[in-house]
């Protein structure tokens, strides 16, 4: 009898020939993810062995493409053994006289004996002999016995939800624009869940903001690659663009062309880890630059998409989600980010493209691009090493 | 790299935390090293650690001009005046309690709290110069005031408050009702710096910390005079005469003492020292423009090692950064609010502007600022406001 975990795989299952391709990238995810533990490649799920430990579970709830795990006694496919796993299970779990319980049996191989619900009442009926407390019962038990008989048989009580998503890695790269606010982790984990590696990229503009607040978008960073596995952030100092669009441009334009040139220097950085979209936190209509007009002058700065999975998201979804990955404590801490200074009284609702273009003529564009470029710090991040108990 | 390389640094952020002296780090060495008993202890290392403790308490009481036992050690400023000011108002009834408007958050938060539980208090207005006013401060008296609290040296613009005066008040109101309130002062910026007896300010409580003078942090007492009663705030032994339950911080408090020992030796030649390096320092920054002073220039007023400018439109947090890469390192108020991004209480109490109180930085010096630190430091701050100069508008 092994302690094994079992990890299931959705919605990768059903992508036809690219599946190969993504249940390896599972795999070697879980690899890195999972130090010490081992990982065998089932027909349609992943077994883990030396993974008896609570913090294996909770990262297989923070591994994108994982649709649930359980843990399991991995036995012969054998009744005797089978019961004796299952009363493993219930007298761990403290079974009270009155519990109701169900066994539920999946035979994936054909060549057993007894059909599943022939296994069913057999294993149930030894089950309430061994604890007599125990009431049958179909609908909603308490406990729900769960069998599955392959090559061995697998016992287990508990399914545990994973997030879902695909595997990340299986979907290329983007540069995601990270500030320290509460949106933009929220917007990398989304594209993250769709198999996306993400590049973060933070705009660092001293004395404007302090080194404490580059220290909280590494904390930031950390806490995603929890979910999104070691991530590379790359900061880059923006003084010198605010301030000359400070200087040189008209007020309420000052926040679509500070954003312009983001985008731009989101653009460079692309080219060189090899990614194909751009990712934002921006939403619709939050703020007064966020509205359709302010989004295509943005967007129109680059050739690239600009992927803005919370545009159909209210405040609170955000919110809720950010607390979810474990983002949220450390985005409300009160360090400035980059932008309050230069907030203008009135900005411009709804610029148009045209009126962002021949602003920015009074811009030197590149050179500020090219210094921004030239003084990049890339941070590599990993999640802490988990506790393990 | 955007990072400038590494240049002298021009520590002038004294206030917030000076660093622990030489002979404070033997101090500390010393005790960790060899004295491990428990001053409570019965056995010979209990006295030999409870001989630490007097000794200390001698040296700090005898800085104060007060007797031994009239010193209670705490783990720094913030603890002493939670204690006198929950201290006091816990050991009476129905009392009343005046306290400038301000005071260090430790004293204001106390009060606040106190005043939400239904106790009755008043804050007393200051003026422009950032000096309490007295004749407010009368008007504010009532027969059943238990306690008066107004600190020696303001944490953020440096101005030294007329405590003795406060006194006098109080002696009035004992004619007037028969009852005399309490006077603590919050004496944590002063201390070594600005030369007091508690005898000459007629404090009943008063508080010091040892890490604004070279010791450690996290080590500070409370003058108690004798014959004031109070409550404790921390229960659970009879140590520092059941005032502070808990084993004494035997290290910190030897190197509290250490730095004190330190201060008698060099004070009168340091404090002269900084008043000249104050002075250069004021008249280094007037030609720059644009400067409004929070420390008044009266150095009969001030304390002899914290100047508080505004530079109108440039916001405190974004020239503590400039400065920052010029290798000086000064601070917005005071260093509890730094990281809050509000304006400075002090100086919306002193009527300052919203602007002008979040525009603030504060210098200060301590024993090891030299006259190049000064020009240093003089300098960095030229060409940090040119480089924001941008950001005012015109």
């Amino acid at each position: 009898m092994e302690r094994v975990v079992l990890v299931r795989y959705g919605e990768i299952g059903l992508k036809g020939a690219n599946r190969p391709a993504f249940v390896a990238q599972l795999y070697r995810n879980l690899r890195r993810a999972l130090p010490g533990v081992t990982v065998e490649n089932r027909f349609d799920h992943l077994v883990l062995r030396d993974a008896d430990a609570p913090w294996v579970l909770e990262q297989l709830r923070r591994t994108f493409g994982v649709t649930s795990s359980s843990p399991a006694l991995e036995v012969a496919a054998d009744l005797d053994a089978m019961e004796a796993a299952a009363r493993t299970l219930l007298a761990q779990r403290g079974c009270k006289p009155g519990t109701t319980f169900k066994v539920e049996t999946q035979r994936r191989d054909k060549s057993f004996p007894l059909t599943s619900p022939e296994v069913d009442r057999e294993l149930g009926r030894r089950l309430q002999a061994h604890f007599p407390g125990l009431r049958a019962r179909m609908k909603d038990p308490q406990v729900c016995v769960r069998v599955d008989i392959r090559q061995h048989a697998y016992v287990y009580t508990e399914v545990h939800p994973g997030p879902g998503g695909l595997p990340v890695g299986t979907g290329g790269r983007a540069v995601a624009l990270l500030s320290g606010g509460i949106d933009s982790p929220v917007a990398i984990w989304m594209v993250a869940k769709r198999g996306v590696e993400v590049t973060p990229l933070h705009f660092h503009a001293p004395p404007f903001t302090s080194e404490r607040s580059k220290e909280k978008v590494v904390r930031l960073v950390e806490v995603l690659s929890e979910w999104c596995g070691p991530m590379e952030l790359w900061v880059v100092p923006f003084a010198h663009v605010q301030r000359a669009i400070r200087e040189r441009l008209p007020e309420p334009l000052w926040t679509v062309a500070m954003r312009r040139v983001m985008i731009r220097v989101a653009e460079h950085v692309a080219e060189r880890v090899r990614a194909a979209a751009l990712v934002t936190g921006e939403s619709l209509g939050q703020v007064a630059s966020q509205t359709l007009e302010a989004l295509a002058a943005i967007g129109a700065a680059t050739r690239l998409p600009v992927l803005r999975p919370l545009v159909g998201l209210d405040k609170l979804e955000i919110t809720a989600l950010a607390q979810r990955i474990g983002t949220y404590e450390i985005s409300v801490l009160p360090y400035e980010d980059c932008c309050t200074l230069f907030v203008p009284r009135r900005p411009r609702t709804r610029p148009s493209l045209q009126e962002a273009d021949e602003a920015e003529t009074g811009l030197d564009v590149q050179a500020l691009v090219e210094e921004a470029l030239a003084g990049v710090e890339v941070i590599a991040a990993r999640s802490p090493a988990p506790v393990k108990a | 790299m955007y990072h400038r390389p590494a240049m002298r640094r021009v520590y002038l952020d004294h206030s917030a935390t000076s660093p622990a002296l030489q002979e404070v780090v033997q101090a500390v060495r010393e005790v960790l090293e060899h004295v491990h008993g428990n001053p409570a202890s019965l056995h010979r290392l209990g006295l030999e650690a409870e001989r630490v403790l007097q000794a200390s308490r001698q040296t700090v009481a005898a800085a104060l001009g007060a007797n031994p036992e009239e010193v209670v050690f705490t783990s720094g400023g913030t603890e002493a005046n939670n204690l006198a000011v929950f201290g006091t108002v816990w050991a009476r009834r129905k009392p009343h309690v005046v306290v400038s408007s301000f005071e260090h958050s430790s004293v204001l938060e106390p009060v606040r709290r106190l005043r939400e539980q239904g106790v009755e208090v008043d804050f007393c207005s200051v003026d422009r110069e950032g000096f309490v006013r007295l004749d407010a401060l009368a008007d504010l008296l009532r027969p059943h005031t238990a306690l008066v609290s107004v600190m020696l040296v303001n944490n953020e613009v440096g101005t030294v408050q007329p405590v003795a005066e406060v006194a006098r008040l109080l002696d009035e109101a004992q004619e007037r009702w028969g009852r005399r309130p309490l006077l603590h002062t919050d004496a944590v910026q002063a201390f070594a710096h600005v030369p007091f007896r508690v005898g000459d300010l007629r404090a009943d409580l008063l508080t010091v910390s040892a890490h604004k003078l070279g010791g450690p942090k996290g080590v500070g007492a409370l003058y108690v005079r004798r014959g004031v009663r109070l409550q404790p705030l921390i229960l659970g032994g009879d140590q520092e005469r059941g005032l502070r339950g808990g084993t004494p911080n035997l290290a910190g408090i030897a190197g509290f003492s250490a730095a004190v020992r330190f201060w008698e030796r060099a004070g009168d030649g340091l404090r002269a020292r900084l008043r000249e390096l104050w002075h250069r320092l004021r008249q280094a920054l007037e030609p720059l423009g644009g400067l409004r002073w929070n420390t008044p220039s009266d150095a009969l007023r001030t304390a002899p090692h914290i100047l508080n400018v505004s530079v109108p439109g440039v916001r405190g947090e974004v020239l503590v950064h400039r400065l920052e890469r010029e290798g000086v390192y000064v601070s917005t108020g005071s260093a509890c609010h730094s990281r809050k991004s509000r304006p400075s209480h002090v100086l919306l109490a002193m009527g300052r502007s919203e602007q002008e109180a979040s525009s603030a930085v504060r210098v200060s010096l301590g024993p090891d600022t030299t006259e190049e630190d000064v020009a240093n430091a003089a300098e960095a701050f030229r060409v940090s406001l040119e480089d924001l100069r941008f950001l005012v508008p015109s």
